[in-house]
C-alpha cells in the first residue's frame, strides 16, 4: 500500500490552489452567518465564552462589593438573589462549558489530522443557539425579570406557587438552548475523534487533549438528558399546569434534585475533564518529554468519567435519605478522588524527569496543581457525611468549587490560551506580562477564596445578601473583597495582554513552542483546509516523531470538499465523504428555534406554531447536493 | 462548627479535625514534591529505562497510599455517622420544627391540644438531654442548623422527616436557614435557648398561658389597635380574638430574645421600626409596613406586645 512518491512543486501548487477554492469561508454577512469551518465557529465560540466570563465577573465583582460589609445596602435582596443566580447559571453554562467545546472545537481537527470538526453545519447552528440564549439571560437581567432562584432552581421554591412571573422561565429555557448547543457540540467531537484521526493515529496515539475532550463529549451525552428533563418538568409545572414536582398532587420536590444533581455533579467533570487535557498538553510541550504514564492518564480520564456519575447524592447528604446509601456516594465521592491522584502524580514525575522551561502557559499549570490540590482535599474532606452535614450551604463550599472550577479549569484555560493564542492568530502574547498576569491572578484567587473556608467553619451559610453585625464574619468577607480585585485586575491584564497581541503581536511562526502535536506542524494561523495533505501519524507524539521526509495521504480529492473517514482503533482509512458547504440554513434554523424555545415561555402553542417554520429550515438543510 | 456544645457536634468537630489534618499533611507533601521536581538538579540518567520504572514504583505507591487514606476515610466518617442520625437515649422531648418563608415555628406537643405550645423563631430545650425534632415546611424547602449543636436537616415539603439535638452546656445558640429559600433567606434566623431542667419547665408552663390583660391603659389601646387593625388578621394571641395563623403566634413575644426571625434585637426601638416599617428591614418579607398608624397607635401597638411576656 505504502508506495514512496513524490509530489512535485507544480502538482503541490495546484492542490494548494484547489483546496482554498473548495474550502473558503464565504464572505459578507450572509457569508458571515453562514460559516461551517471549525475554525471560525471555534474562535466565536472562545470569544462569545469570554463576553459572558467578564459579565458573569463583573456580576461576582458586584457580590463581593454587597458583601465587603455586613448589613451593606449596596444590593436589596431581589436584585442580590438575580445576580447570583445570574453568576452561576451564566459561568456554569455560558462560559465554562461552552470554553471548553470552543478549545475542542478549534483544536481537534487540527490534533487529529483533520479538515473540519464533523457534522459541520450542526456546529454552526449550535453556536447560534448558544449565542441567543446567552444574549437572552442577560437582557432579562437589563428588564429585571431575571431568575432570582439560583442556578440550581430547587422547586418548589422555583415551582408556580412560589415564582410568580416569568423569571424562572427564563432559567429553565436558558438550560434548553444550551444542552441543545453542547450535545450538538459533543456529538461532532465524538464523532470527529472516532471517525476522521489521521491514519495512523491508533487509539493508543490520540493526544492527550483530545482523549480528555472526548471524555468529556460522552459525559455531556450521558448527563445533560437528565438537566434538560428536569428544567422541561418544571416548564411543565410552571406552563401547562403539570404536577411533577407538587407534593400536594403527587408530585416529588426531590425528584428535581435527583434529576439535576445527576447531571449537576457530572457538569463539574465535564468542565474539569478538558483542563485536564489542557495540562497534560502544555506539560508535555514545555518539559520536552512525554507525560509519564500515557495509558494511566488515559484510563484515569475514563474513569473520572464513569465515576462522576456517582457522586450526584453528596449534594443531598441533608435531605434525609437512608444513611446505608448515603455510605455508598461517600466512598464514590472518595473514589473519585485516586484518578485524579493518578494525573497528578504522573504531572509532577513528569516535571521531576523533563526540564521545565518555565513560561507563561507552565506557570498557570503550576498554579493549577497548587490550587486545584487543595480544592480536591476540601472536596474528599465534603463526601464525609457528618463533616458535609456541617459545612454543606456554606461558604467553605463556595471556596470548595472555587478552587477546583477556578483553579482547576480556569488557570489551565488560561495557560491553554497564552500557548494555543499563536496557533490560533498567528501572534504572540507577551510573556513577561503573561508572568505578572499569572502572579496576580494567584494571589487575588487565594485572597478571595482561602478566607472563605474560615467563613463556612464560622457557620457563614451561602446565598445571603447580607449577614449580620454581631457574627464577626466581617474581616474575612472584607479580605475576600480585596482579593476580588485583584482578580478584577488580574482579568484585565490577561484581555490587554491578549487584545494588544491580536493587534501587534509578533509574529509566532508555524511552532513557537516546540509543541507535540499534530497542530503545531501546520502554519499559524491555519489555511482554511489545515493541512496541505492529510498526513499520517507516525507515532504518539505527531509532532516529534515525524520523519525528516513525513508520509502523507493522497488520493483526497481537492477540488471539493472531500475528508477521509477512518476507523475507530486503528485509524485505518475507510471511506471518503465529502462535506457539506457553507449555507444559511443552519443559522435560519437557529432563529426559528430560539424564537420557538423563547416563546415556549409564554405559551404552549408556540410548539406547533415553530413546528412549521422548523421543518422548512430543516428541509433547507438537509437538502441534497448535486455531487461536483 | 469547631465550637461544638452538643454531643453531635463534638463528634462532627472531632471528625473535622482528622480530615483536614490528614489533607494539610498530605497537600503539603505534595507541594514539597512539586517543589522538588523542579529545582532539583537534573542528572543524565533521568532519560534512563531504570529511572522510568522507579518513577512508575513511586506512582504506583503513591496510589495504594491514597487508597489506604480514602478507605480510613470512609471508615472513620462512616463510623462517626453511625450516632448521628438517632439520639444515643431515649428522646426527652419532641418538638415540631415548621418552616415557613422566612421564619421557624417551634411546636411543643402535649396531650392536651389547648397545651401546645407554639415559640416561633425561639426553640428552647433542656441540656443534657437530646430532643428529637420532627422538620416540615409550609411552603419551600429550607434547612434547620445549629452550628454549635448539629449539623443540617432539610424541612422538605410533603416529608417529615427527623432528626435531633442535645446541648451539653447552658447558653444561648443561633441558627438559621442554610437552603436557600428566596428574598429573606438571609434573615431567617432562630435562637436555641439551652437551661436546665428547672429553667425549661417553667419557661414551657409560662408559654402554655394565655396572654394576661394588659396592665396599663397604653397597652390596653394597643390591644385594641391590634385586634382593630391588620395584626390580627395574620397572628394569633391566645387569650384574645386574635388567632391566625399565617404569621407568627405573638402570645409570648414579649418574652423573646428576637424578633423578625432572629433580625433585631428585643427593645422597644426595634418594634417600632419594625412594625412601622418591615419592608425596609426585610424587604419582600410577608409583615407589611405599617406607615399609616399614628404614632400614638404605634406606640401603644408596640407597649402592648412587649408586655406579652
Amino acid at each position: 500500500m505504502a508506495t514512496a512518491t513524490t509530489i512535485s512543486a507544480e502538482q503541490e501548487t495546484r492542490i494548494q490552489a484547489e483546496l482554498e477554492r473548495s474550502w473558503a469561508v464565504p464572505r459578507g454577512v450572509i457569508g458571515w452567518l453562514s460559516v461551517v469551518d471549525h475554525r471560525s465557529i471555534g474562535r466565536r465560540y472562545l470569544v462569545t465564552a469570554f463576553v459572558f466570563f467578564v459579565l458573569a465577573g463583573v456580576l461576582a465583582a458586584l457580590m463581593r462589593i454587597q458583601l465587603a460589609f455586613p448589613e451593606n445596602t449596596f444590593l436589596g435582596p431581589d436584585l442580590y438573589n438575580q445576580i447570583f443566580t445570574i453568576h452561576g447559571t451564566a459561568m456554569m453554562f455560558l462560559f465554562a462549558v461552552p470554553v471548553m467545546d470552543a478549545m475542542a472545537i478549534y483544536l481537534i481537527p487540527l490534533m487529529v489530522g483533520a479538515r473540519n470538526l464533523a457534522f459541520p453545519r450542526l456546529n454552526t447552528f449550535s453556536y447560534f443557539v448558544y449565542l441567543f440564549g446567552g444574549v437572552m439571560l442577560f437582557v432579562t437581567l437589563l428588564l429585571n425579570t431575571a431568575p432570582d432562584v439560583g442556578w440550581f432552581s430547587y422547586v418548589p421554591l422555583a415551582g408556580p406557587d412560589y415564582s410568580p412571573g416569568k423569571r424562572a422561565d427564563f432559567w429553565a429555557q436558558l438550560i434548553t438552548f444550551t444542552e441543545v448547543a453542547t450535545l450538538a457540540v459533543a456529538v461532532e467531537i465524538v464523532a470527529t475523534v472516532f471517525k476522521m484521526r489521521a491514519p495512523g493515529m491508533s487509539l493508543n496515539r490520540i493526544p492527550l487533549f483530545v482523549w480528555a475532550m472526548l471524555v468529556m463529549a460522552l459525559m455531556v451525552i450521558f448527563a445533560m438528558p437528565a438537566v434538560v428533563t428536569s428544567s422541561t418538568f418544571l416548564l411543565l409545572d410552571r406552563l401547562v399546569g403539570t404536577h411533577f414536582y407538587n407534593p400536594a398532587e403527587g408530585g416529588d420536590a426531590l425528584l428535581f434534585q435527583h434529576l439535576f444533581w445527576f447531571f449537576g455533579h457530572p457538569e463539574v467533570y465535564i468542565i474539569f475533564v478538558p483542563a485536564l487535557g489542557m495540562v497534560s498538553a502544555i506539560i508535555t510541550t514545555f518539559t520536552g518529554r512525554p507525560v509519564v504514564g500515557y495509558t494511566a492518564m488515559v484510563l484515569a480520564l475514563v474513569a473520572t468519567g464513569f465515576v462522576g456519575f456517582s457522586l450526584w447524592v453528596h449534594h443531598m447528604f441533608a435531605t434525609g435519605l437512608p444513611q446505608l446509601g448515603l455510605t455508598y456516594f461517600t466512598a464514590a465521592s472518595m473514589i473519585i478522588a485516586i484518578p485524579s491522584g493518578v494525573q497528578i502524580f504522573c504531572w509532577i514525575a513528569s516535571l521531576w524527569r523533563g526540564r521545565p522551561r518555565f513560561h507563561t502557559p507552565l506557570l498557570f499549570v503550576l498554579g493549577f496543581i497548587a490550587i486545584f490540590v487543595l480544592g480536591g482535599l476540601s472536596g474528599v474532606t465534603l463526601a464525609s457525611v457528618p463533616f458535609n452535614l456541617q459545612v454543606h450551604d456554606t461558604y467553605y463550599v463556595v471556596a470548595h468549587f472555587h478552587y477546583v472550577l477556578l483553579g482547576g479549569a480556569v488557570f489551565p484555560l488560561i495557560g491553554g490560551i497564552y500557548y494555543w493564542f499563536p496557533k490560533i492568530t498567528g501572534r504572540l502574547m507577551s510573556d513577561a506580562l503573561g508572568k505578572v498576569n499569572f502572579w496576580v491572578l494567584f494571589v487575588g484567587f487565594n485572597t478571595t477564596f482561602f478566607p472563605m473556608h474560615f467563613l463556612g467553619f464560622q457557620g457563614m451559610p451561602r446565598r445571603v445578601y447580607t449577614y449580620p453585625a454581631t457574627m464577626g464574619w466581617g474581616t474575612l468577607n472584607l479580605i475576600s473583597t480585596g482579593g476580588a480585585v485583584l482578580l478584577v485586575l488580574g482579568g484585565a491584564l490577561f484581555l490587554y495582554n491578549a487584545v494588544r497581541a491580536y493587534f501587534s503581536g509578533p509574529p509566532a511562526g508555524d511552532d513557537p513552542w516546540g509543541g507535540d502535536s499534530l497542530e503545531w506542524t501546520i502554519p499559524s494561523p491555519p489555511p482554511v483546509y489545515n493541512f496541505l495533505h492529510i498526513p499520517v501519524v507516525e507515532g504518539r507524539h505527531a509532532a516529534w516523531d515525524r520523519s525528516a521526509d513525513p508520509p502523507v495521504v493522497t488520493g483526497i480529492r481537492s477540488d471539493c470538499r472531500e475528508v477521509l473517514v477512518t476507523d475507530v482503533m486503528d485509524a485505518e482509512p475507510d471511506n471518503k465523504v465529502e462535506f457539506p458547504s457553507p449555507t444559511i440554513w443552519p443559522f435560519a434554523c437557529a432563529v426559528v428555534t430560539s424564537l420557538f424555545f423563547i416563546g415556549s415561555i409564554f405559551t404552549p402553542w408556540a410548539v406547533p406554531i415553530a413546528a412549521v417554520p422548523l421543518a422548512v429550515t430543516l428541509i433547507g438543510w438537509f437538502w441534497p447536493k448535486e455531487h461536483a | 462548627m469547631f465550637d461544638p456544645r452538643g454531643p453531635a457536634a463534638a463528634d462532627i468537630a472531632v471528625l473535622g479535625w482528622i480530615l483536614i489534618g490528614v489533607c494539610l499533611v498530605v497537600y503539603a507533601a505534595v507541594l514539597g514534591g512539586l517543589a522538588w521536581s523542579l529545582t532539583r538538579r537534573r542528572r543524565e540518567t533521568d532519560d534512563s529505562p531504570q529511572t522510568a520504572r522507579r518513577i512508575t514504583t513511586v506512582i504506583t505507591s503513591l496510589v495504594v497510599l491514597t487508597t489506604v487514606i480514602l478507605i480510613a476515610f470512609v471508615a472513620v466518617s462512616a463510623s462517626a455517622g453511625r450516632g448521628l442520625t438517632s439520639p444515643t437515649g431515649p428522646g426527652a422531648l419532641t418538638v415540631d420544627v415548621v418552616g415557613y418563608q422566612w421564619w421557624w415555628d417551634f411546636r411543643y406537643r402535649d396531650v392536651t391540644p389547648s397545651d401546645v405550645v407554639s415559640s416561633p423563631n425561639e426553640l428552647h430545650i433542656p441540656v443534657g438531654v437530646p430532643v428529637v425534632l420532627n422538620v416540615q415546611s409550609r411552603d419551600v424547602i429550607h434547612s434547620f442548623w445549629v452550628p454549635n449543636l448539629h449539623g443540617k436537616r432539610d424541612l422538605i415539603p410533603g416529608i417529615v422527616t427527623h432528626t435531633w439535638i442535645q446541648a451539653d452546656v447552658p447558653g444561648v445558640y443561633r441558627g438559621q436557614c442554610a437552603e436557600f429559600c428566596g428574598h429573606q433567606h438571609s434573615k431567617m434566623a432562630f435562637t436555641v435557648v439551652a437551661e436546665s431542667r428547672d429553667e425549661f419547665l417553667e419557661w414551657i408552663a409560662r408559654q402554655r398561658m394565655p396572654a394576661s390583660d394588659p396592665s396599663d391603659e397604653a397597652a390596653r389601646r394597643g390591644r385594641g389597635v391590634f385586634l382593630s387593625t391588620t395584626c390580627a388578621t395574620c397572628h394569633t394571641v391566645r387569650g384574645t380574638d386574635a388567632g391566625s395563623h399565617v404569621g407568627p403566634e405573638l402570645t409570648h413575644v414579649g418574652s423573646r430574645r428576637t424578633i423578625a426571625a432572629g433580625t433585631l434585637p428585643n427593645t422597644r426601638d426595634s418594634f417600632l421600626r419594625w412594625v412601622r416599617n418591615a419592608q425596609a428591614i426585610k424587604p419582600g418579607s410577608r409583615m407589611p409596613s405599617h406607615q399609616h398608624l399614628s404614632t400614638a397607635d404605634l406606640e401603644a401597638v408596640v407597649r402592648y406586645l412587649r408586655s406579652l411576656r
